[in-house]
């Protein structure tokens, strides 16, 4: 076989070409929004369940060492299974924010009275628009900040036990 | 006693494959002229024995059978019939059983009707083809066995989706795997044709008619799954650029431009490698898009379940056949000479093969570039419809333009004859253009020359048919309706795009929308119960705000209980002119519903095109007389 | 950055309509391009999800807070990464996506020139 460079060059794109297939085959092709970790959170203006004329905004949450905002609904099952999570960490370093999405006040109030309220501010979302600013696509799902207003977790889906160890970590 | 049946039956293929490649292997070493006998009776009972493994499947479905897993996986008992034997192909394993079965038809077909070829050729083509049979005949076996069995046997199966419970969706794998699979035999042909050194115009003789097959079908796959996708999906497009629709384009792009080479090869006796590069190549490119679609790498709507270890094993196999491919290719090739005129119909061709590297290229790199970025660098984008349609559609304009006048240019070398026709037929076309475009609407400078070149084309052919009618020319009538129902495809596609009205809104029952052209009424919601679904029917009153005309349209929410689904059925009016096309789904939580209305003139006139194009194909096969 | 204006100067030129589109195009236009998260495949236009609604609001409040096409992207990328737009901006990452297809074409043609040229030398000799 006569050594030319362009069949060279061919056979090597070829077996890379090939090699980053099966690298790309392990890899999960589901997309998760994790790239958020490390950016700051937008302003924002959250208006509070129980009293239309109060809201908070990002400046209140430089106050807190961290926050935990959480998305969650009454007609979300598996906010159910982490909502126990959720009542251990209110005990802790850090100041829990629910936002309620698309459900409407009464149902909320009657989930947080039958599973406990782990929150210290309720801010409502009825048309889902505050999430997107977020970055939220799905609920229930979490987004834990520092003081700088900085990401440093996001957490698709319920806080299981795994991740309330790494959140328990972060916030010591 | 299926499941023994069926993995007996295949076990038996793949005893005879092996046989096969020996028998052959000794035969080549005779000096005898013909293939010895025993070789043909071989691949007889090879193909006897798979379609019979093929018939098992299906009666197993059909009985409802749920030993096989593969029966209890994909279908129930309240299944229609029709669908029941649908589904027998309607799955990974099944089909996998199907492209086994085109593969040994195939071979033996080739083998058959090839006995004028010389008699090496021949041979070497069996070898590999049934190398390529033992690869998926192991892959069958060890990954994807549909007749593996259960025990105990359920009672009722989990039932076939919904969604493909639908006659375009039934016929449309068959279609796309003959073009798919039926690739496979001229890639062993190719491999043959080099080992054995017997290429030229016999080579392009022995493979053309399986070319043309292989063409006709993957067109028709590709058209019929638009079709389904236009009827059923539910977002009133027929093409989206998903990595499964590539799939199936990337190898027709491919099939298309060794359909014309094959032409110059056989006149001209030039052009081998390019020949045998093409024909390398569609194969090569239907097993990367299977891979794409089987193995999960890729996320789409189209996708099977997937299953990591079949990407593997795809993998390998493709690695396998790429560089045996790729080292039979640079040791055997021989340097060629070119000797093409400027204007003569070689020429033109070769430009068609430009084009179509150049939409194939896109296409590829399209479809794979977020995975080798993702590898690469972690980052994850998307490349949808907007990149296709910036890339290629401005491309299609000149491509057009050369496919018009390409045929006017005689074989070797031509005379300036018909440059008055031709400028005729421009300034025609700049005509009637001018004429849509201050009638009926405005539209950018890219619509313009699309509609352009598209008219350009479409008089062209009619011309040339006038011609061909009138007898001053006898061939090319494949050609022309090729050509012609491409050029309608373009046109009719670009009327739709530019004059569709799409409306995207919410409205409660009793409400009504109002827009420019029409009313909107909902009028109300009915609940149906059918036989395995829950259907819940929109009834809406459209008011064509222009000229007063009534339609109702019905669509529906349909909850089935086997497997548990969610689909929407769209409600589409079809008529020559336009149809009118309503969805509707509900807001969660909500008495709203989303509702998604357009009215899409001369959308049925794009499936007419494109079932033209399909035409022009099956024209020439039919057709004995050596054409063009 | 300039050939990034330019590139984008070339898209809009071609494909700029005669007339100013509606906002009804302008919305669907958008749909059309953003990703549906949570669906396999689909865009903001066809899907049927919750969240493919909730991006309908989020765009429509935009457009009437009169943002352009390009500021509803480059929002929706800072929240969720460009996966959500179905057309690649041309950065650094993507340069060699909107490249290579181009430098085919120009290297097919030039094999083409060479191709006819040859021969018309062959003739002449």
């Amino acid at each position: 076989m006569k050594i030319d460079i362009t069949k060279i060059i061919i056979f090597c794109f070829i077996a890379f070409s090939l090699f980053v297939f099966w690298k790309g085959l392990k890899n999960s092709s589901n997309y998760d929004t994790t790239q958020l970790i490390g950016s700051k959170i937008s302003n924002f203006q959250l208006i509070n369940i129980n009293n239309y004329d109060q809201y908070i905004s990002q400046e209140d949450f430089k106050k807190n060492k961290f926050t935990l905002i959480n998305f969650f609904a009454s007609w979300c099952v598996p906010c159910r299974s982490e909502h126990e999570y959720l009542l251990n960490l209110s005990n802790k370093e850090i100041k829990i924010v629910g936002i309620n999405f698309k459900d409407k006040k009464s149902n909320a109030i009657n989930f947080l009275e039958e599973l406990g309220d782990p929150y210290y501010f309720v801010g409502e979302d009825s048309n889902g628009k505050v999430s997107i600013s977020f970055g939220i696509y799905g609920i229930p799902e979490s987004i834990l900040i520092n003081s700088d207003l900085t990401v440093i977790k996001k957490i698709v889906g319920p806080i299981d036990q795994i991740q309330y160890d790494e959140i328990l970590k972060l916030i010591q | 006693m299926l499941s023994n049946i069926g993995i007996s039956l295949v076990v038996l293929v793949l005893i005879l494959s092996f046989l096969t490649i020996y028998t052959a292997y000794l035969d080549l070493k005779t000096s005898n002229q013909f293939i010895k006998v025993s070789i043909y009776k071989l691949s007889l009972f090879q193909t006897t024995f798979t379609v019979l493994s093929f018939f098992t499947l299906i009666i197993g479905f059909i009985n409802s059978d749920f030993s096989l897993i593969n029966v209890y996986e994909n279908s129930h008992t309240t299944k229609p019939f029709f669908y029941k034997i649908a589904g027998t192909w309607g799955n990974h394993e099944g089909s996998l059983l199907l492209w086994i079965n085109i593969l040994v038809i195939f071979s033996y077909l080739f083998l058959v009707f090839n006995y004028k070829h010389n008699k090496r050729f021949r041979l070497y083509t069996l070898i590999f083809q049934n190398i390529l049979i033992l690869g998926f005949l192991f892959f069958l076996l060890l990954n994807s066995n549909p007749f593996n069995s259960i025990y105990p046997i359920p009672l009722e199966g989990l039932g076939l989706n919904p969604i493909l419970q639908d006659p375009a969706l039934a016929i449309h794998p068959p279609l796309l795997y003959v073009g798919f699979v039926g690739c496979s035999i001229y890639f062993s042909a190719a491999m043959a044709s080099l080992i054995s050194g017997y290429g030229g115009k016999l080579f392009a003789q022995s493979i053309k008619t399986w070319v043309k097959i292989s063409w006709c079908f993957q067109t028709l796959g590709i058209i019929v799954g638009s079709i389904w996708a236009y009827y059923e999906l539910g977002w009133g497009g027929f093409w989206f650029w998903d990595p499964v629709e590539n799939a199936s384009l990337l190898p027709w792009f491919a099939i298309t431009a060794l359909m014309h080479s094959l032409i110059v090869l056989e006149k001209r006796s030039t052009l081998y490698s390019w020949v045998i590069i093409l024909c390398l190549l569609t194969f090569i490119l239907s097993v990367t898009g299977t891979f794409l679609v089987r193995s999960g790498i890729l996320n789409s709507v189209h996708t099977f379940a997937s299953d990591p270890s079949r990407g593997i094993y795809i993998l390998i196999f493709l690695s396998f056949m790429i560089f045996s491919a790729l080292i039979i290719f640079f040791t055997k090739h021989k340097k060629e000479t070119f000797s093409f005129n400027l204007k003569s119909r070689e020429t033109f061709i070769l430009a068609n093969n430009w084009f179509m590297a150049f939409f194939l290229v896109t296409v590829l790199i399209g479809t794979l570039y977020p995975i080798f970025l993702d590898v690469l660098t972690g980052v994850k984008i998307s490349v949808g419809p907007p990149f296709f349609n910036i890339v290629i559609i401005p491309l299609v304009v000149p491509f057009m333009l050369l496919m018009s006048i390409g045929p006017k240019f005689s074989w070797i070398k031509s005379q300036n004859k018909f440059f008055y026709e031709t400028l005729f037929l421009m300034l025609s076309a700049i005509v009637i253009n001018l004429f849509i475009f201050y009638f009926f609407g405005e539209y950018s400078l890219l619509s313009n020359l699309i509609f352009i070149t598209a008219i350009f084309l479409i008089l062209h052919s009619v011309l040339d048919a006038k011609k061909f009618i009138n007898n001053i020319n006898k061939t090319g009538l494949s050609r022309i309706i090729s050509h012609l129902g491409f050029g309608f495809l373009v046109f009719f596609i670009g009327i739709n795009h530019q004059f569709s009205l799409e409306e995207d809104f919410n409205l409660k029952v009793g409400e009504i929308k109002k827009t420019d052209n029409y009313e909107i009424n909902f009028k109300n919601i009915k609940i149906k119960q059918s036989k395995n679904y829950k259907a819940v029917i929109g009834n809406f009153e459209l008011t064509n705000l222009k000229n007063n005309l009534v339609q109702y349209l019905d669509p529906e929410i349909r909850i089935y209980s086997n497997p548990e689904t969610l689909t929407y059925e769209a409600a589409i009016k079809t008529k020559m002119t336009s149809d009118l096309y309503l969805t509707m789904s509900n807001v969660s939580r909500s008495e709203y519903y989303n509702i998604k209305f357009q009215n899409k003139p001369f959308m049925v006139w794009i499936w007419i095109s494109a079932i033209m194009v399909a035409l022009g194909g099956f024209v020439q096969l039919t057709l004995k007389k050596n054409e063009d | 950055m300039k050939v990034k204006s330019i590139f984008f100067i070339i898209c809009i030129l071609i494909t700029l309509p005669m007339h100013a589109s509606d906002n009804q195009t302008r919305l669907l236009e958008v749909y059309k391009n953003l990703r549906c998260l949570v669906c396999q495949g689909q865009s903001i236009a066809d899907s049927n999800s919750d969240f493919a609604a909730t991006i309908k609001l989020v765009v429509q409040d935009q457009f009437n807070n009169g943002k352009t096409e390009e500021e509803v992207y480059n929002f929706l990328i800072s929240k969720y990464g460009e996966w959500i737009v179905y057309q690649p901006t041309f950065n650094k990452n993507n340069f060699l996506l909107w490249v290579l297809p181009y430098a085919v074409l120009i290297f097919g043609g030039f094999i083409i020139f060479l191709i006819v040229r040859k021969t018309k030398h062959k003739k002449v000799n």
